[in-house]
């Protein structure tokens, strides 16, 4: 499979000027083997995403229960007045939540940037 | 105590609101009209209409007041809440928005093909709509109570009859302006109040609490395991619940396609992250000036009450009307939506096959609203943001499962789809019944009614993927097409059936 890297541009809206699909389009709209193989690398490639974003946010948010009910005392150390637990689930968790929501959407975007180039690649 | 504060506020933000909705309604005749218009609403827009409709009176009341009741456990409502959006993101948002349906039946009805499920899915959009109604004409009649000293039965009658102005007058529903006036309002009303009172208790010498209460930084609930269980399903209920909620899947299809989508809801964090960092404060600080408010019940109101308690004087009474009008924003913006969304289906499925067009919606929407103002007037009030936990809840253990596997999932059948939902539904139901009910046990059955989700969440997902096996002659023929259409980009030229 021929991967091209786009090097500059926003996406096209139409990736091509006939109406004519291109042959790896026409795999996927009669449901060839090799279309499906298309399709299925796409989702892969998403659902592999989503999984990684949702294994850190399990291994951070969903973890300070645990850690939590693990050290008590953890709770009452103090970092400038304010308690360790405050600052983490009042604060720090947003920019957290937002950073990895960013992330996902450039990956997420660069995979159909991909899909769409291997689409139009080739007539 | 003066009223006048109180009645300016609210008669301001009812004017502003009834005011933009006419002044909008002149670009856009109707629903469809003004989504389709919509195609060049951008995302930042979009994303400040989203947060309006979405932070409720849970948010803007409710979790100030839990925090200053129970402590730093409740930090994760607001946290759930935020987290289900990412969850959304990146599982749901561009190919729920990719298969052109408004409301979640009519996914199911994409999807499956099937008109039983279709049912099902409207029966349960009605009861999410419902239980989510229900706390925000609560709210409102104590905000009435605390900011004007009216009767409690007062405020869930004005919002419904605001509520059924907007809907049934269209001036609401197609207005994305309304919306993210709203949410600017909301912030600007816990903001400005935050940081005087910030200044005032470091001018007091940053004095701390007036009691020290054991466990209250501790953002576990109490009880080891069963403290360690309902935080972890308190978790599961919201970060997977905000995907099923009826008015929020009906505001992505104002998104133009799949991408933009993806970019509204990442806004959406942002600004929802932003919110969140406010009513917290007011929790802590609420601990330090007005600690009586948890022992006497009513810290559903501390958001109200603390600006006239530390602030005294003229700046006091303004900051107080500012903090009702946000608080009166958040009921009539949530009350709005969810009220379309309950009217939307109604019509579609019950009011719709007897009578015409527009008083077929008209007529559903008096009955979305009257039912859950006559419940709120009727049953003691159960806590705001305990009441939007326990939608969640439902929403997480039905629409959850439905969403995930029907997005991602080819060999989803109906007839998997129908024993997923009824499984989820009732389990998290008898739950909620449980709650509202006057009832209480202890130990583990007791805690395991009070907070759901977690068994009843995997208990579903598991249902559907078992019967779904069982059955797969019932697997849709156009599933493949609908594959296709759900996750690849618009800009690729394919068949999308």
């Amino acid at each position: 499979m021929t991967e091209r890297v786009r090097v500059t541009g926003p996406p096209r809206r139409r990736p091509r000027d006939s109406a004519a699909p291109s042959s790896r389009a026409r795999d996927i709209d009669t449901d060839t083997r090799l279309g499906g193989i298309y399709l299925g690398s796409l989702l892969r490639a998403q659902l592999g995403l989503a999984a990684r974003v949702l294994a850190v946010l399990a291994a951070t948010v969903g973890a300070w229960p645990l850690v939590f009910h693990l050290w008590p005392g953890l709770a009452s150390v103090e970092v400038a007045g304010v308690p360790v637990a405050w600052w983490v689930l009042g604060v720090l968790v947003y920019p957290l939540l937002v950073g990895l929501g960013w992330w996902y959407v450039r990956r997420a975007e660069r995979h159909e940037r991909d899909f769409a180039d291997l689409m139009g690649s080739e007539r | 105590m003066s009223p006048v504060p109180g009645i300016v506020a609210i008669v301001l933000v009812s004017v502003a609101t009834l005011a933009i909705g006419t002044w909008g309604l002149r670009f856009s005749r109707t629903t469809s009209d003004f989504f389709v218009a919509s195609r060049s609403v951008n995302p930042r827009l979009n994303a400040s209409a989203i947060g309006g409709e979405y932070l409720s009176a849970a948010s803007f009341l409710g979790v100030a007041g839990l925090v200053l009741t129970f402590g730093a456990d409740m930090l994760w409502y607001p946290i759930g809440w935020t987290a289900g959006y990412l969850v959304l993101l990146v599982l749901v948002a561009a190919p729920l928005r990719r298969s052109g349906a408004y409301t979640l039946p009519d996914f199911a009805e994409a999807r499956l093909g099937s008109r039983a499920v279709r049912s099902v899915c409207s029966l349960l959009v009605v009861a999410i709509g419902w239980l989510y109604l229900l706390p925000q004409f609560q709210g409102a009649g104590l905000t009435l109570r605390s900011a004007v000293g009216a009767p409690v039965w007062v405020g869930p009658v004005i919002v419904g009859v605001l509520v059924l102005v907007n809907v049934t007058s269209g001036g609401m529903r197609s207005i994305t302006f309304v919306q993210a006036f709203q949410y600017w309002l909301k912030l600007t009303a816990l903001l400005l109040p935050l940081m005087v009172l910030l200044a005032v208790w470091a001018g007091d010498g940053r004095p701390p609490a007036a009691d020290e209460v054991a466990g209250w930084s501790v953002p576990l609930a109490d009880g080891g395991g069963q403290g360690l269980y309902l935080t972890y399903s308190l978790i599961v209920a919201t970060f997977l619940g905000t995907m099923g909620l009826p008015h929020v899947v009906v505001r992505f299809y104002t998104n133009p396609d799949g991408r933009a989508a993806r970019r509204t809801t990442l806004v959406v964090l942002a600004l929802l992250g932003a919110f969140y960092l406010l009513p917290p404060a007011y929790g802590a600080l609420g601990r330090v000036y007005a600690p009586s408010l948890a022992s006497s019940g009513r810290s559903d109101v501390l958001v109200l009450e603390l600006p006239r308690l530390v602030v005294a004087g003229p700046l006091g009474e303004v900051l107080t009307g500012l903090v009702t009008a946000g608080a009166f924003a958040a009921f009539l913006s949530t009350s709005s939506g969810l009220a379309i969304a309950v009217a939307g289906v109604l019509t579609q499925d019950v009011t719709g096959r007897r009578l015409s067009g527009i008083t077929a919606f008209r007529v559903a929407a008096v009955v979305a609203v009257l039912v859950p103002v006559l419940v709120a007037l009727a049953v003691p009030n159960v806590g705001v943001a305990r009441a939007v936990g326990l939608a969640f809840a439902v929403a997480a253990s039905t629409f959850c499962p439905l969403l995930l596997l029907g997005i991602w999932w080819p060999r989803l059948t109906d007839a998997g789809a129908v024993a997923g939902l009824a499984v989820g539904g009732l389990g998290s139901g008898a739950a909620v019944a449980w709650t509202l009910a006057p009832v209480s046990a202890a130990g583990w059955v007791g805690v395991l009614l009070e907070q759901p989700a977690a068994w009843s969440v995997p208990l579903a997902l598991a249902t559907m993927v078992g019967v779904s096996l069982l059955t797969p002659g019932r697997v849709p023929p156009h599933t493949r097409r609908l594959m296709v259409r759900l996750h690849t980009p618009e800009a690729v030229d394919l068949d999308r059936g």
